[in-house]
């Protein structure tokens, strides 16, 4: 009966289904988080007039419970990177002179579409380091534009026209990622048994790792804490 | 003689102050510790049918380039603090002037036209006495500070076709795209460089950076990366990277970019050239710009520059 059933498992690639681990988790703050600016669209009325009420900078967003969203968690070491990248696109649209989602994450060489939804232009500027650096125009009306990172990087966006648009691309060799999103949650689920290092990173309180060792079909828990700087 | 006394007192506070400052600078540079080694790749650059080595190259940059740029490429040298801009840092290779698309390396007819041309409002000098070989030497030593020139090839200079006639028609044009592709955001609505971001730009490092002002100068005016229509066009449509100026190369269609630099060159104000002749013809009147195929009614609709050229 198991030999039946292993056989039929490693034929339907099941392993990896009928023994898949789940890290998840919380990613909270302590201390008192930089208070976030009200930003004045008044120079540019197309993006003002479509906030109701005025947004503020989102390099810290927070949630109830001291929870902290656009943390990215992912597996940095343990996961053999399988190669594979995804076909689909992701996108990054520029939407009331702000980048939505603020920080995109990408598996290096996956296709990132840049799509300008405002009726102003904007220049996207990505600030990369280790990757090459570049900077185009996108009037309104103008098709996406396609790009790819083929490094790792943790890259700041900006748009020189509107200085209050500011976002992240996290350029990955894993499809092992999560970002918190409300309550500060995150969950990497498919992971093969094995020892992993999970990284959590934010723009502005830096990396933390921990240690997990997956047996099985399993769900660990893993949560992370940032000290909140005050500016 | 007494007269003199408290001018030699604050010549020697002076002094002191400026000391204390360059020892400071040098106390905070990681010069702790082992120094990165220097290799002397093997580069080499081509220009016409003159080749550049970078060996060959060692002595005059040490001499000439290396008190700003570094010893080690990285904008690091001892006159570094004192400058603004900022000299370019060649462990990056991001590079101003180029004729290729953003992001790509440029060629190294682009390098060697700079080291020639000088970069004007910069402390990057003309350096028209270095001969053709010692440009095409510091062209290839300059290749060795970052990996990029191993593993990357030059960009493809982007194709410049013939430039059209300077018609009134051509500059109404060009300022109608001065104005829907938001030039003036930055440079300002008379290219003055007071655009409403202009106050708020700053460079790949973080350093506050302004917008060309069209306005200054008269007919030696010169920009960063040459002073002809086809560099002007160059300069937009390939952008000048590690700056907040983009890229129009997908934007820009290439007739509607010689429309744009003939509005450019009425922005020069004092500068005496077909393109001023052509408005002061009309009495220093563009008339706005009536598209002969408008787009699709569904197309957004132009926005409407604040001040208007003049």
């Amino acid at each position: 009966m198991l030999l039946v059933m292993s056989l039929a498992c490693s034929l339907l690639l099941c392993s990896s289904l009928m023994f898949a681990g789940t890290v998840s988790g919380k990613v909270t703050y302590t201390g008192v988080p930089a208070h976030q600016k009200p930003i004045d669209m008044g120079k540019e009325p197309s993006c003002a007039k479509q906030h109701a009420t005025p947004v503020t900078t989102e390099s810290i967003v927070t949630g109830p419970n001291n929870s902290l969203e656009n943390v990215v968690v992912y597996i940095s070491s343990g996961a053999p990177d399988d190669g594979q990248v995804p076909s689909q696109a992701v996108t990054f649209t520029q939407q009331g002179c702000q980048y939505l989602p603020h920080v995109l994450v990408m598996h290096t060489d996956q296709e990132l579409k840049i799509v300008n939804a405002d009726q102003t232009s904007h220049n996207i500027h990505p600030l990369a380091k280790i990757n090459t650096e570049w900077n185009k125009s996108q009037p309104p009306g103008t098709p996406p534009i396609s790009a790819k990172y083929d490094k790792p990087e943790f890259i700041s966006v900006k748009c020189n026209i509107h200085p209050w648009m500011h976002g992240e691309f996290v350029v990955l060799k894993t499809n092992h990622y999560d970002v918190s999103k409300g309550g500060g949650t995150f969950k990497l689920p498919n992971l093969p048994a094995g020892k992993y290092t999970i990284t959590a990173w934010h723009e502005d309180y830096g990396t933390q790792t921990a240690d997990v060792t997956i047996t099985g079909n399993e769900t660990k828990d893993v949560n992370f804490t940032f000290k909140a700087k005050a500016y | 003689m007494n007269s003199l006394k408290p001018m030699r007192l604050i010549g020697a506070i002076l002094f002191t102050a400026v000391v204390g400052l360059v020892m400071a600078a040098a106390q905070d540079a990681p010069d702790v510790g082992p120094q990165p080694k220097l290799v002397l790749k093997a580069m080499e650059s081509h220009i016409g049918n003159i080749t550049g080595h970078a060996a060959a190259a060692k002595s005059d940059y040490r001499r000439y380039c290396a008190g700003c740029h570094g010893d080690l490429g990285d904008a690091n040298g001892e006159n570094a603090i004192w400058l603004d801009p900022k000299p370019r840092d060649f462990t990056i290779a991001t590079f101003k002037c180029r004729s290729t698309l953003t992001g790509t390396l440029p060629t190294d007819e682009d390098l060697y036209n700079t080291i020639g041309r000088g970069l004007t409002n910069s402390n990057m000098p003309i350096w028209n006495t270095f001969t053709k070989q010692q440009r095409a030497d510091l062209v290839a030593y300059i290749k060795i500070f970052s990996p990029r020139w191993e593993k990357e090839k030059a960009g493809e200079p982007i194709k410049v076709g013939a430039e059209p006639p300077v018609t009134m028609d051509s500059i109404a044009h060009g300022k109608a795209l001065f104005t829907k592709l938001e030039c003036w955001k930055c440079h300002g609505p008379a290219g003055k460089g007071d655009g409403p971001s202009a106050g708020t730009l700053t460079d790949s490092k973080d350093n506050p950076i302004r917008p060309y002002n069209f306005a200054l100068g008269k007919d030696d005016s010169r920009f960063k990366c040459g002073n002809t229509n086809q560099d002007i066009y160059k300069i937009f449509m390939t952008g000048v990277d590690g700056t907040p100026m983009p890229s129009f190369a997908d934007v820009i269609q290439p007739n509607d970019a010689w429309d744009l630099v003939h509005f450019l060159r009425t922005l020069q104000i004092n500068r005496h050239g077909k393109e001023n002749e052509v408005l002061s013809a009309a009495h220093g009147v563009i008339p706005a710009y009536v598209d002969k195929n408008p787009p699709p009614a569904s197309a957004p609709a132009e926005t409407k520059s604040p001040g208007g050229g003049h």
